[in-house]
């Protein structure tokens, strides 16, 4: 499911997902067939297997269809008001993925380099704390080996504290 | 109002999604998560930590002080936890 935002002379998608993606052929889109593009920035965030005695096999990310959607398109808006975006797609993947397989791509496009890593890394520091997602664990033990209620990954305050470094999009959390 | 839960707040209450028409006392988030807490002990249970528990109105996130105002759809979620 995916929701354009109206293009000036750029792309601008987000994108919930079950499939893969291929990071290199999200970037490419944003600078193909143009030359006004100079900095082009992408994020992976991938499944990591961790070890100890019931090593990670998975992870199960449920979503809230249709405000997942939403809430990224409203945060890709709030980027392209902070800085000069000329194109900029966020994909997020829901279902069971597996240690080594990518879950969520974020890449900008700007004429110059500051732009586009800020607006990268504002967009993931707030997708993590404001996009309707939640990982649950599947371990080889079982699926209650995780720390948290039901193998569900309890949120950090380490995550909170960056995205609190952009000032909060609207108190509402 | 179709409310819907998420994640552990899902599993404990039992279903994803239900539709029910609180009393007029219920006129914020807050109130409504009281009102379903006391339902049964599944919601009790879902609701018994309020600090861990977000909400959203037709699908914006809102604090639970927010009033309910006509919304037709309620969410209920743990803190995220994607990315």
């Amino acid at each position: 499911m995916s929701a354009p935002i109206p293009p000036d002379g750029g792309i601008f998608q987000v994108r919930v997902q079950a499939e893969p993606f291929d990071a290199a052929v999200e970037s490419a889109r944003l600078s193909t067939g143009r030359t006004d593009v100079g900095a082009v920035v992408t994020f992976t965030g991938l499944c990591r297997a961790d070890a100890g005695a019931a090593p990670l096999t998975a992870l199960v990310l449920e979503h809230y269809p249709g405000m997942a959607e939403e809430e990224m398109a409203r945060l890709l808006a709030e980027a392209r008001s902070r800085w000069p975006l000329q194109g900029a797609v966020i994909v997020h993947r829901h279902g069971r993925i597996v240690p080594g397989e990518p879950i969520v791509l974020v890449a900008t496009a700007s004429a110059h380099r500051g732009a586009a890593f800020a607006a990268a890394e504002f967009l993931m520091d707030w997708l993590k704390t404001n996009a309707p997602f939640w990982k649950k664990e599947e371990r080889a033990a079982g699926d209650r080996g995780a720390p948290s209620a039901g193998g569900w990954v309890a949120a950090k305050s380490a995550d909170d504290d960056a995205a609190a470094r952009w000032t909060a999009p609207d108190d509402a959390r | 109002m179709r409310i819907l839960y998420f994640a552990w707040l899902r599993e404990r209450v039992g279903v994803a999604e239900e539709s029910l028409d609180p009393p007029d006392t219920v006129v914020s988030v807050a109130d409504l998560a009281r009102w379903l807490a006391g339902r049964d002990e599944a919601h009790a249970a879902a609701f018994a930590d309020p600090k861990v528990v977000r909400a959203a109105l037709d699908r914006r996130h809102v604090k639970p002080d927010t009033p309910l105002d006509g919304a037709r759809e309620v969410a209920f979620f743990p803190p995220m936890t994607g990315g």
